[in-house]
């Protein structure tokens, strides 16, 4: 049996913990603290539900991709739209929250990190809504293929600011982003954007995003009558995946399925699948499976998506996967183009390249399994923002 | 059990003098340097050197100690092979030499064999700069079995329950970073980093070494005259930068750390 996690050291079993330093240990048991309130306030859970409703537009449908389903000649698939979320992603479900615990703890000052984007965005956006001064760290490499969101949070009046370290994505602009909160922490919050970091981050991400499980909880069961039979959805840090699963983690018949990025495939070496390739070890705050060389350096790694390409995973996902609650697996690079333009072309949706894993695997998955069974997979984001890259990659000028 | 850190601080406090302590990463240019200048550094004044030991992602460094990190990785500077040359040089110096570094290179390395390992190459302290006492727990029965003292950060953001604790769980000194910031960051406050260093003492007996931000034999003179301790990471590791492809490196490095050296015995009234 499970019990529930994290512990007050923020462990999910063997994973998670506090791994920082000291300059940083009194603000995390600050936000600690502050979270524990926030999380019975009624007010405060009435403002969030507020600006989840009006501002992000939840709930998010979910909806039965009938071509698709029929398509694949197996499960019935319905995809959790996070796609339509204010922003174009999941992302905003734990900006809104964070922002709103900044607002409480008076900083004027908020930072972030992004990879793809999609969290940079909804954290300037939050930042203008709010009226709080916003800085995000983004791997130059990153900034390159997303160049579009890089201009996105200009204008939404954030300072977007490059980093040109290690391999110049998102593990780069997570230090940077730690870097300044470790000079800057009493006058800035920082809205971490996945299930990662030091405690309480992956607990307090966590709980913001489990809103799409309990929607889609709640909406299968409207129209179906009767739990998935799986669920399956991408895993970079892992927020919008555990955001999906947790609703359901007692629900033992419910299969959960993560989603890693497998790149050039697993033997090519050229990939973000950590749990086929790493082991666990200590990055940025937190125990968890790290793709790490023998003596512990941190491994460069390659996904064509760049919410995906990230050298760790989320504590609790390496706790899911040791308890075999979870089970987590990887499409390549290119599975994942190809799904891109079967859902596009199939139900009218592109989807972030990221979401696209997860819709690769849906496509492996559901033709075996019966026409009575349902997948729910959570379409975390759209994929206006990859337009520009696949056409690059196409060969193809706009 | 007093270690070779205890002996010496409590030597120099004899002497009426304050701890130097030089920071260096090891493998930067490369490991034969690195044995160089901890001959060399010690000979012009330092009383403790710490060794970075090289990881890829290091959170609490400015640029400076990162891309030392970087050029040291590119040399090829693993944890054992960092053992093996502290091992090498034990026939040459008995200097307190202490690691610091990011855990999970011990953590890979495997936390039981390394202190094994770290205490017979003739390592005398180790500090981690992402691990707080709080998650240290499964570290002290090691540590403590190899007599490797696990020192520990304290910060200005530290509350006063954090001091107590952190300094009652730290071996060897304590080591009290001087800012909210990364290291090679600019000194500020003095009277800021006086007014801490007088908390610490009042919740332990242990020497305080106050680092990050001191970067000028100015500098250096002016923190001895409040800790026990001054360590000097970032501009040591700049010279060492600058001047690595010279064959006068170790030499130019020396002259700076002899500079530092210097400023803080002229700060400093005799006693005793």
């Amino acid at each position: 049996m499970m019990s529930s996690v994290p512990n007050k050291q923020g462990r999910f079993g063997a994973y998670g913990g506090r791994y920082v330093p000291e300059t940083l240990m009194p603000a995390l048991l600050e936000l600690e603290q502050e979270y524990a309130r926030v999380k019975k306030d009624r007010s405060f859970q009435s403002e969030l539900a507020y600006y989840l409703k009006h501002y992000v537009g939840r709930p998010t449908s979910l909806y039965f991709a009938q071509r698709l389903t029929k398509r694949l000649g197996g499960a019935k698939v319905y995809l959790k739209r996070e796609d339509l979320c204010h922003t174009g992603a999941h992302k905003i479900n734990n900006a809104i929250g964070q922002g709103l615990l900044a607002k409480r703890m008076k900083k004027p000052r908020i930072i972030a990190e992004t990879g793809a984007g999609q969290h940079g965005v909804a954290t300037a956006t939050v930042a203008a809504m709010f009226g709080l001064q916003c800085e995000v760290y983004m791997g130059t490499e990153d900034m390159q293929r997303q160049a579009l969101n890089v201009f996105r949070m200009r204008l939404l009046g954030s300072t977007v600011t490059g980093v040109d370290a290690g391999s110049r994505t998102l593990k780069d602009a997570i230090s940077e982003a730690m870097r300044d909160w470790t000079t800057n922490i009493r006058t800035t919050h920082y809205i971490l954007g996945s299930v990662l970091g030091a405690h309480p981050y992956p607990m307090m991400i966590r709980d913001f995003q489990s809103i799409i499980g309990r929607e889609a909880r709640r909406q299968i069961l409207a129209a179906e009558g009767r739990l998935p039979d799986c669920l399956i959805a991408c895993v970079g840090g892992g927020s919008n995946a555990i955001g999906l699963f947790h609703a359901f983690i007692k629900d033992k018949k419910v299969k959960m399925i993560g989603v890693e990025a497998g790149g050039m495939g697993v033997a090519s070496g050229k990939h973000a699948a950590r749990f086929a390739g790493g082991k666990p070890g200590v990055l940025q705050g937190t125990m968890t499976y790290l793709l790490q060389g023998e003596d512990g350096q941190v491994n460069l790694t390659h996904s064509v998506s760049a919410g995906l390409d990230y050298a760790a995973i989320g504590p609790e996902h390496s706790y899911l996967r040791d308890q075999g609650r979870a089970e987590y697996t990887s499409v390549t690079d290119d599975e994942a183009m190809a799904a891109f333009d079967i859902l596009a072309r199939e139900e009218g949706i592109m989807p972030a390249l990221e979401s696209a894993h997860a819709i690769a695997h849906t496509m492996k998955v559901a033709p075996r399994m019966k026409k009575s069974q349902i997948l729910v997979v959570n379409l975390s984001g759209r994929g206006d923002k990859d337009v520009q890259q696949i056409a690059n990659m196409r060969g193809i000028t706009l | 059990m007093t270690s070779k850190l205890d002996r010496t601080f409590a030597q120099l406090r004899q002497h009426g003098e304050k701890a130097l302590i030089t920071y260096v990463m090891a493998g930067d240019p490369s490991l034969q340097d690195t044995e160089q200048l901890v001959v060399e550094l010690e000979k012009a004044g330092a009383d403790i050197i710490e060794l970075g030991v090289p990881f890829s992602d290091p959170i609490a460094d400015g640029p400076v100690i990162q891309q030392a990190a970087e050029r040291a990785l590119r040399s090829g500077a693993s944890l054992r092979a960092i053992l093996s040359m502290i091992a090498r040089l034990r026939a040459k110096t008995q200097i307190p030499l202490v690691l610091m570094a990011y855990y999970n290179t011990i953590h890979a390395f495997g936390p039981e064999r390394f202190f094994q390992e770290a205490a017979q190459a003739g390592v005398d302290g180790l500090i981690l700069p992402d691990m707080p006492p709080d998650e240290a727990g499964p570290l002290k029965g090691p540590a403590a079995a190899a007599g490797l003292p696990l020192i520990f950060l304290l910060a200005p953001t530290s509350t006063s329950a954090r001091r107590t604790f952190v300094a009652r769980q730290s071996q060897g000194f304590v080591y009290y970073v001087s800012l909210t910031g990364i290291t090679g960051a600019k000194l500020l406050n003095l009277a800021d980093v006086e007014k801490n260093v007088g908390k610490i003492r009042k919740v332990t007996k242990l020497p305080v070494a106050v680092g990050f931000g001191v970067a000028t034999p100015e500098d250096a003179a002016k923190v001895a005259a409040i800790a026990d301790g001054v360590i000097v990471g970032s501009a040591i590791v700049k010279q060492i930068a600058a001047y690595r492809e010279k064959p006068e490196m170790v030499k130019h490095v020396a002259e700076f750390v002899r500079s530092l050296k210097t400023a803080m015995r002229m700060a400093q009234p005799k006693s005793g």
